[in-house]
């Protein structure tokens, strides 16, 4: 899930950014692979995850197809981890992000002990990483560094906005409305719990970080970039 | 993606989504338009605005009289009022478009949503990067820059003059007329995509001459590499051999996607599957 790899950051901005996926391989580990992503997912959930996903119907916070012109005022802004769960019905990724390493260690000792027999893949600092897997008893078996971003980066937005729309790496969080939500943030306009609410639902596979994005934006509130 | 004109109200949310700025508001008719050639139909309007279904004469009423007396109106900011988005059916080779920009459709090539690769995220059950060789993951056109398919020929081209080995299965060598050359089909070198990802393995001794290569290539496109280089760890599950040489070439190594090597091959044996089948 290269969508995890390439977060803009440093290492200490990964500190409560820990995404632990799973998904299986076409002909080799398919076959029932529904039920052990969804049991995958249910032991994610016991750790108190900010957001949950798979690759195919989106993460815990979605848009609505047919939206209520009330809803303006009383919009639901809770994230829906059972809906993502019920939901999960194809051999897809799943995914479970956590806000502090604790939690996510946790998982990874009840998904060693539970033998999925799926490929599961931690992307966080690499510091972060080798210290889940030491505490889950786990040798890493391969590694994907990401080397960052190169080339014309003068078409890159500065780095609040990239810390941001980075969070999803398909790219369907645009650079544009994380800075409308930067600027209504410093202009009060929005909390940075609503703002983050608005980013998160177009992340289509549910590994955007609303914990984080609500760090980033209370650091950007005062900043002047 | 279309944008239908009756249904329109010209709020002007639509253009702060589109991840690539291809929407706009036409002054000479007051609606929101999708600039063709630079939308990649990633579908981030159509799936990721919430949609109400609203009047359009009574928004575009209510509307006019709140800018005549200056009062701001204050949507949400990710709702398209009167479900004005309509995805048009898309035909070859645009097809191409969505193919890699809408993560939520699986490539044919290989089954797999997003940009279709697996790296070394199976690599515990594919066996894809073994000891002593790296993966590269070249990514081209992230974040939300985009980049045209004549782009990508160029940067393949130069890896294939190289004798690079290309992934099989990845979307974009399934599109390889050539693939010993790194040749792309002619007929969607026009295509615009928010990103694709070239993968090559090679063995690990050639790690600085693929990445002096990929700089190489990077200053003749006119868009983002995002650099991705994988490998297999020791049996301490350290990697003692990659890193050094991207420490060395003057990468500050931060994020990783860490395999921690709990897959197995779980399905049954084709004989038995099919034997299965014939006994019912």
């Amino acid at each position: 899930m290269t969508n995890t790899l390439h977060r803009y950051g440093d290492a200490a901005s990964f500190r409560d950014d820990f995404v632990v996926f799973a998904m299986c391989s076409r002909g080799k580990n398919d076959e029932n692979a529904v039920a052990r992503l969804r049991q995958f997912l249910e032991m994610a959930l016991q750790f108190g995850p900010v957001n949950l996903g798979d690759a195919r119907h989106g993460g815990a916070l979605r848009p609505s197809r047919s939206m209520s012109p009330l809803a303006h005022w009383r919009r639901n802004t809770k994230p829906d981890f059972r809906a993502v769960i019920e939901g999960l019905d194809t051999a897809t990724t799943a995914a479970a992000v956590f806000d502090n390493r604790p939690a996510a260690e946790d998982l990874m000792k009840a998904v060693r002990a539970a033998d999925l027999g799926l490929s599961v893949n931690i992307s966080t600092s690499i510091d972060g990483a080798e210290q889940c897997c030491d505490a889950a008893g786990l040798c890493r078996h391969s590694v994907g560094y990401s080397l960052g971003f190169e080339g014309k980066t003068g078409r890159l937005p500065n780095e609040d906005v990239l810390m941001l729309s980075t969070m999803c790496g398909h790219g369907m969080v645009s650079s544009s409305l994380a800075k409308k939500m930067i600027d209504w943030v410093k202009e009060g306009r929005r909390t940075p719990e609503q703002a983050v609410t608005y980013l998160a639902r177009f992340c289509s596979c549910g590994v955007f970080n609303p914990s984080r994005a609500v760090r980033i934006l209370e650091d950007a509130r005062k900043r002047t970039r | 993606m279309k944008i239908n004109p009756d249904k329109c109200v010209a709020c002007g949310n639509c253009t702060y989504v589109c991840p690539v700025g291809a929407i706009y508001i036409d002054p000479a008719i007051h609606r929101a338009t999708v600039n063709r050639d630079e939308c990649v139909e990633c579908y981030a309007c159509f799936n990721g605005l919430s949609q109400e279904h609203l009047n359009p004469t009574l928004v575009r009423l209510m509307r006019k009289m709140f800018q005549a007396i200056r009062v701001r109106f204050d949507p949400e900011p990710d709702v398209c009022p009167t479900a004005a988005f309509e995805p048009e059916e898309l035909v070859w080779p645009r097809v191409v478009r969505r193919a890699f920009s809408d993560p939520r459709v699986p490539h044919e090539s290989t089954g797999i949503e997003g940009r279709g690769t697996e790296e070394v995220k199976t690599n515990d059950i594919t066996g894809r990067v073994n000891v002593g060789e790296v993966g590269f993951t070249i990514e081209l056109g992230r974040p939300g820059v985009g980049v045209w398919m004549r782009e990508i020929q160029q940067m393949c081209w130069r890896l294939g003059a190289a004798g690079v080995s290309f992934e099989s299965r990845n979307p974009i060598t399934s599109l390889m007329t050539d693939v010993g050359s790194g040749t792309l089909r002619e007929d969607i070198l026009g295509e615009k995509l928010m990103s694709a990802i070239v993968e090559i393995k090679v063995p690990v001794a050639r790690t600085e001459e693929i990445v002096r290569l990929v700089w190489e290539a990077e200053k003749e496109l006119d868009t983002v590499v995002a650099l991705g280089v994988g490998t297999r760890c020791g049996p301490d599950g350290e990697d003692h051999v990659l890193a050094p040489i991207l420490e060395r070439l003057g990468y500050k190594l931060e994020r990783a996607k860490t395999n921690t090597g709990l897959g197995r091959i779980t399905n049954r044996p084709a004989e038995a599957r099919s034997s299965e089948v014939v006994t019912r």
